[in-house]
This record gives structure tokens, sequence and C-alpha cells, in this order.
């Protein structure tokens, strides 16, 4: 095999931008997937969508709307979730389907599908661009950052929102900083798998690994090599077989999936 | 003896009705309270408000004088065992996991080594929360309550679904942490054997104070005794 690919700067870039990516997705998906938020991330990446269109309509760089129109209805649907005391799973579905109806509504308007649109609906890591890469590491290191020191809280406010409040942490303030991080990262990560296969990224390493059945940070760990490594090594098949990365990512963190739950089955990991 | 918990003209209105109507009773430093009453009598609604997890009452609940609505500091004194604690089965937390989240300091792993020995699980340190009995659960959560050095610990009728020697292991740590920690313990309970065994201090609810004393004068009037017992024997069998 020839390690001509790994010389070219687009790949380096996208394997950089994906790597981040990668333990981010992992590292916020993981508060999410044990906060029964499994699903917030799609829909999040779909409410994006709708910021994506406004800013093809508009002319501003897409990726600003929609950081801005993500962040903006995932804080509003958990208020409104709070305030009326709806589901998780029915808020999301709202999120979900209104950001889809209204990035098809302004789609419409400014004369149907673009190339632009697809790439968004099913990412590009290999046009991204230095800037973009800047971007990506930027943020990945910010919200790593942000984790790090509120490590405590946002462990313990997930493990059991009363009793953290008990000790007095500021519980609500937690559950909206996850939900932006959660915003930040997801529209981050558009780029890599697309708005489509983005719950992928947040839910499927972190499953795999909570089945190794280790105490929080080995979890965190295990998942975030999972994802590193479906990512690497999807960029690269998909280049030699020219396929897309964003499918054959998500497929390897499944196979990955699969064969744990194999080990498991054949009892070679520990019980629970 | 400092007033450890001072509650003064309690009182918690819901839409229908008065869950706490004019309670008042005072918990000295070194007291061992037990507190006894039927299902719907106001112990959840009266932990909840101490806890701050209710801020809708009238009346004052002061912990070592400071008004729990006008200071913040009165978290750190406070450690709590919550009656069934919730949690996912599968949450990837091992047990020093669930312990060091009640650390508010730097992580200080002797200080959780420590504690896990004297409730007797440091050889289950490494194991996941979700496989422990629900014996080893509760010691795991008493010793996330003490990790921080309380000087109050309130337990919510921490012992359902708990098997008879765990029970008693439970009761001879609460006893020591009290008599040689002197920490002040209150304790809402269905089994008034118990709360005659360990407690010094009775208080009986049920939506208002019917009794708060010592527990010899408790135990030594019988129509109040058997009147508790029916009641928590009701309860008892409505939680099995």
């Amino acid at each position: 095999m020839s390690f001509e690919i790994l010389t070219y700067s687009f790949m380096h870039r996208a394997l950089i931008s994906g790597i981040a990516i990668a333990i981010l997705c992992s590292v916020v998906g993981l508060f999410l997937v044990l906060r029964r938020y499994s699903l917030f991330g799609d829909a999040i990446a779909h409410s994006s969508f709708g910021g994506i269109a406004l800013g093809l309509l508009a002319g501003v760089y897409p990726l600003w709307t929609a950081y801005g129109v993500s962040i903006i209805s995932a804080l509003i649907i958990t208020k409104i979730k709070d305030r009326y005391n709806i589901s998780g799973d029915a808020s999301i579905a709202v999120l979900l389907s209104s950001g889809i109806a209204a990035g098809l509504v302004i789609i419409s308007f400014s004369g149907g599908f673009t190339i632009d649109i697809f790439s968004f609906l099913f990412g590009s890591i290999l046009l991204v661009s230095v800037d973009d890469t800047i971007l990506i590491l930027a943020l990945t290191g910010a919200i790593l950052i942000v984790i790090l020191l509120l490590y405590r809280q946002l462990l313990y406010s997930t493990f059991n929102e009363e009793q953290a409040k008990v000790s007095g942490i500021p519980v609500e303030k937690i559950n909206y900083l996850i939900i932006f991080m959660a915003g930040i990262t997801v529209v981050t990560s558009i780029q890599l798998v697309g708005v489509l296969l983005i719950s992928a990224l947040f839910v499927i390493p972190n499953v795999t690994a909570i089945m190794y059945g280790r105490g929080f940070k080995q979890t965190a760990i295990l998942s975030m090599s999972f994802s590193v490594f479906s990512v690497v090594v999807g960029i690269l098949i998909s280049y030699i077989f020219d396929i897309t990365p964003a499918g054959t990512i998500v497929l390897l963190s499944i196979g990955i999936l699969g064969t744990t739950m194999g080990i498991k089955s054949a009892g070679l990991l520990s019980k629970n | 003896m400092l007033n450890a918990v001072e509650i003064s003209h309690l009182t918690v209105k819901y839409p229908d009705i008065k869950a706490l109507d004019d309670v008042s009773f005072v918990v000295k430093e070194g007291d061992f309270l037990g507190i006894i009453g039927p299902n719907g009598a106001g112990k959840s609604t009266l932990f909840d408000s101490m806890l701050g997890l209710n801020t809708k009452y009238d009346g004052t609940i002061k912990f070592f004088g400071q008004d729990i609505k006008k200071s913040k500091k009165y978290h750190k004194e406070i450690g709590y065992v919550p009656q069934n604690p919730v949690f996912e089965k599968n949450f990837p937390a091992t047990v020093s996991d669930v312990v060091r989240m009640g650390l508010r300091t730097e992580s200080d792993e002797n200080k959780i080594d420590e504690i896990l020995q004297q409730l007797w699980i440091h050889e289950l340190r490494n194991r996941r929360i979700g496989e422990l009995s629900g014996g080893q659960l509760q010691r795991v959560f008493i010793a996330k309550a003490l990790v921080n050095n309380p000087k109050i610990l309130i337990l919510d009728e921490p012992v359902t679904g708990v098997d008879q020697q765990s029970i008693e292991l439970f009761f001879s740590i609460l006893k020591e942490l009290n008599s040689k920690q002197k920490i002040t313990i209150i304790w809402s309970s269905h089994d008034l054997d118990a709360v005659n065994k360990l407690a010094n201090h009775v208080a009986c609810l049920n939506r208002t104070l019917f009794f708060h004393g010592e527990s010899e004068k408790f135990f030594s009037d019988d129509a109040l005794v058997k009147q508790y017992s029916e009641a928590s024997m009701q309860e008892h069998m409505h939680h099995h």
C-alpha cells in the first residue's frame, strides 16, 4: 500500500480536524448519552440545517448561521421543555422537525437544492480549509478545557441532579452549559459526517465504551479511542476506495460496537 | 451545646393541602434524632426544605445559626443519604468515582481510601456501582455523604430494600459516627425498634409535630408508641 496519501496537505487537514472532532464528540456525547439525551445531537444537527439554509440564502458563511440557529433553538427548546413539562424525547422531535421544516422552506425560496447543501448533509471532511481546521482545533480545545475545569459538577449533575443540587452545584446552569457545548460540537462536526449522521459520533463510541464496565475516566478514554480509530481509518479507507467518508466512519464505529457485543456475549467482559 | 438545626414555624402549602403546618424544633449539636411518621406525613417535604430542594416555605430553617435562605455555606456542613438513590444502572462510575463526586475540594485519594475502609467497602472501590447489592450501595452513598467531613448527616429512610446483615452493619456505623465522631444525625425511619436503640431524640411528624423530645420519654409513653408503631407498620407493609 502506498503511503503517498499521507503526504497530501488536504489529507493532513482532514485527519487533524477529524481527530479533534472525534475526541470532542465522544466526550460531549458521553454526558448526553448518560442523561438519556442520545438523540439531542441529532435534533441540534437538524435544526442547524435551517441555519445552513439561512446562511446560503443570505450569502453568509453557512456554518456561522448554523452555530447561531442551533445554539439558540437548543436553549429555547430546553427552556420550553422545563417550563411546560414536555418529555425529553418529545422535545427532541419538536426541535428536529422544526429545523428541517424551516430549512426546506428557506431552500425553496433560494431556488432549490445546491451542491453546498449536499456537502452539509453528508459531510465534506476532505474539503476542510486551513481556517476551518484552526476553528475546529480552537473550539475543541476550548470545550475540553471547560469540561476539565467543571468535571466534578458535570459528572455529579449527570449522575444525579437532586444530590448534586443538595451539594450546592448549580444544576440548571450546568444543564444549559451542556446544551450549549452540544450545540457548538454538533455544528463543528457537520463538516466531518454531515447533518444526517452526526448523532452516530455522539452515541456509538460511548455505548460501546460503557459496555467495558470501567469507571468514568476509563470509559471516556475508551470512547475517544474508538472514535479516533473509526475516523482516521474511515477517512483513509474512503479515500483509497473512493467512497463516502461519513458513511465509512459510522459503519466502522458500528463494527466496533458489534465486535464489543460479540466479546461480551462470549463472556470475555465483566458482567454489567 | 450549639443548635445544629433550628426550624421555626415551618409551613409548606401545596394547592390542596398543607404538607407541613407550623413545625418548629431544635436539634442540638451531637444529637441523634429519629423522625417517624406515616406515609404522607411530610417527612420528605421537611427534608427537601432543609436540603434546599424546596424553597417555597414559610418560616425559617437555620443550620448553626445561619438562615439557609441567606447563606449558601450550609451545603458544606451537610451530608445527605437519599432513600433510593436513582441512577442509570449502567452508569460508568466505580465506587470511588461516586465517593469522589461528594468531595468538594481537590481530589484527595487518601481521604477516599480512609472513608471506604471505615465503611467496609474498600475492596469494592473499583467495582461499578450498578453491580452492588442494596446494602453495599447504601454504604457507598454514606461514604459519599461523609467524605467532606459534614457536621450533620441527614438520612432519608435508608434501610428500604436492604438485607438484615447490612442493616445491622449500617446501624453500628451510624452509632459510631454519632458517638465517636460527634456527627449530628437526623434520620427518618420506619423502624421504631431501631430508633429506640440508636436515637437519643424522637420527632413524630404528621403534617404537624406531635411529639419532639428525648427518646426515653417517647418510648415510655405507651399510647404514643402504639399509635406510631401502627402507623409505621402500615407504611412498612405499603412499601413491600
